[in-house]
């Protein structure tokens, strides 16, 4: 084999760091709108203690998700094309739209439904600066009668439902970018948008996981086993699920052994061994599914339990990231000749670095943070109407 | 000269226009030139190519390439019984023509041959990279040439993702999308490309399949010519000659 031909034009990486974090935003706005779904359309009461936080979360991480896009752009000034002149034919012109419909239809307003009744009373009893904020977020409404807060309750259950197909197009589109390029083996596939929905539910379900369990113990609560059992429980199942289709690809891909085969398994045999076999599979899906299966099927503690929880839910977040990198830069890492390889430096203070990546993945939960305060999601704290 | 002040305002107002257009880069077409008479195509014949880089530099000189990238390269194959394993290289994009391979790096054996491939955007009829574009920068003309508005690109690097071929480039200055224009600014005007001018094989043919006496008809009834990567299915419309099966 001589693989040591690239294009000439290759020598480039298109997509950096910053594309990888935006499918892992966006999957984690997914992940915990679909399990603020379970409590409120799937009926699991357990997992009622996180709705609020999975909502507060999904809409945090939204608002972040674009900024990777958008700073990766040549002409960042001239993104508002995508809205004015989009062209249909592309997949990522209808980014906007999946974007907007997402923001506006289904979380914006389904969080303020949720709390328009804390929103009115809190815009009664707060003083100062804070108020007119309060003021400002009750749109106007604050008739908090039983008949306009059951109005709320049931409008806001027609939105978890038509939110539930919207989060799967949010994540599914972004997997069918990928899926669609049929100038790249490593993408090509029709299950990457189900792949790519699949995993944003197992990294959202995680994430809203450990930080329940975070924020709980920081604000010295007792965290509710029960509903972080229920939760491990569904993060168990949709991880293999999750699994499963991903080993699907891969045992087809391998079994197939079309023309990019030998490229593509010789990439996975180096530059990609360690993020791909190591740190994904084994490290990140693996480990986390034994973790998780054996807390399914053993009598363990609750001390135990929840110490599983944490390390599990921490080695699925490592493992989504490296599989959002495996597709991302893993899929630039080769020349389309299948001939060669190239590589990818990560810089550190560049725009599109390592620091700008951090600083992307710290920015939500400082929003977090400040919707937290603004919008507490503990249940047990809800004001009172007296 | 004497000049009235309505004659004068008028005057302002139709330079203003004229400058407008000519800032905003529109190709500027000879006036006898109709753009649905055509349908261009570019016509290889790789048994031709003796790999002297000319057309490269070329088409360098002609588009303001940035170093480093290419909207036309050569590829040097060498190969043998083993077509899926060709040894290819293409140093600086063939700009400097080709030196010896040094001894021991080359195939050897009975069966080994070697060849060029020039190689530029195939210009197709269906292509992905036109697909893919969020806001319509990157456009097919009516004369089937694939072109991109630089002044509305995005810079997303979609389109050259999409490309199977390897055509397009990030300006590293401008922060747009750029590729081989099929020298538009000159066949609109009667020319030829540039990297066909400067080819002194004739290895490569600018063609215009919609005109019924080019002579890339009677060339194709009686020659077998390939397309690179015909799976990719992209209706490309630079036609290869004696194209080699191993070539990527």
């Amino acid at each position: 084999m001589h693989l040591n031909f690239i294009y000439p034009n290759e020598s480039e990486l298109q997509w950096s760091i910053l594309i990888v974090l935006y499918p892992f935003l966006t999957g984690l706005v997914a992940g915990a709108f679909i399990l603020a779904s379970l409590e409120r359309v799937f009926q699991v009461a357990a997992v009622k203690p996180t709705y609020r936080l999975a909502l507060l979360t999904a809409l945090a991480f939204l608002l972040v998700a674009p900024l990777p896009l958008q700073l990766h752009l040549g002409h960042p000034e001239r993104s508002l094309e995508m809205y004015l002149t989009p062209h249909r034919s592309s997949a990522m012109a209808m980014f906007g739209f999946v974007y907007l419909w997402y923001l506006m239809v289904v979380l914006l307003l389904e969080i303020w439904l949720d709390y328009r009744r804390d929103i009115v009373l809190l815009s009664r009893s707060s003083t100062g600066f804070l108020r007119v904020i309060y003021k400002i977020m009750t749109l106007g409404s604050d008739n908090i009668s039983e008949r306009s807060l059951h109005l709320d309750e049931r409008v806001g259950w027609i939105i978890t439902v038509i939110g539930i197909p919207s989060a799967f197009l949010l994540h599914g589109y972004v997997g069918f970018i990928f899926g669609s390029i049929k100038a790249n083996p490593w993408w090509n596939s029709p299950l990457m948008p189900v792949v790519f929905i699949f995993s944003a539910m197992v990294s959202g379900i995680a994430a809203v996981m450990l930080l329940y369990m975070l924020l709980t113990k920081l604000r010295g609560f007792k965290i509710d086993i029960a509903c972080v059992d229920t939760i491990a429980k569904y993060l168990f199942y949709i991880f293999i699920i999750d699994f499963s289709l991903e080993m699907l690809d891969l045992i087809h891909r391998i079994y197939e052994a079309d023309e990019s085969f030998r490229s593509l398994d010789f990439m996975v045999h180096t530059s990609l061994w360690i993020p791909h076999v190591i740190i994904q599979i084994l490290l990140g899906t693996l480990v986390p599914i034994g973790i998780l299966g054996a807390t399914q099927v053993l009598p363990l503690a609750e001390h135990m339990r929840k110490k599983l929880y944490v390390i599990a839910g921490s080695l699925t977040m490592i493992g989504i990231f490296a599989m959002r990198w495996n597709v991302v830069i893993g899929g630039q890492l080769f020349s389309k000749s299948l001939l060669g390889y190239t590589t990818y430096t990560l810089h550190l203070g560049s725009r599109e670095g390592l620091g700008t990546a951090i600083f992307l993945t710290i920015l939500p939960l400082g929003i977090l943070y400040v919707l937290v305060k603004l919008l507490p999601p503990w249940q047990h704290e809800s004001l009172s109407l007296n | 000269m004497n000049m009235s002040r309505r004659f004068f305002i008028t005057l302002t107002g139709a330079a203003g226009i004229a400058w407008e257009h000519v800032l905003a880069g529109t190709p500027e077409i000879s006036p006898n030139y109709k753009i649905t008479d055509h349908w261009w195509a570019m016509l290889i014949d790789v048994d031709k190519c003796i790999g002297c880089g000319n057309c490269v530099r070329a088409c360098a000189a002609e588009n303001n390439v940035p170093e480093g990238f290419f909207r036309t390269w050569i590829e040097r194959y060498q190969d043998d019984e083993h077509i899926q394993d060709p040894l290819v290289d293409s140093p600086n994009g063939g700009m400097n023509g080709f030196l010896p391979r040094a001894a021991g790096t080359g195939l050897t054996g009975n069966g080994v041959k070697e060849f060029f491939v020039p190689k530029l955007c195939n210009h197709c009829a269906d292509s992905p990279c036109t697909q893919v574009c969020p806001v319509g920068a990157t456009f097919t003309t009516p004369d089937g040439v694939v072109l991109i508005d630089e002044k509305y690109c995005l810079g997303c690097r979609y389109c050259v993702q999409a490309c199977p071929y390897g055509c397009r480039y990030i300006h590293p200055e401008k922060n747009v999308a750029q590729k081989c224009t099929l020298c538009y600014h000159r066949i609109t005007k009667g020319l030829t490309t540039a990297c066909c001018e400067a080819c002194p094989t004739g290895s490569r043919q600018l063609a215009d399949l919609k005109n019924p006496n080019d002579p890339i008809h009677e060339f194709m009834k009686k020659h077998s010519v390939q397309v690179l990567k015909p799976q990719m299915a992209t209706g490309a419309k630079v036609y290869y000659a004696n194209l080699d099966g191993s070539v990527r």
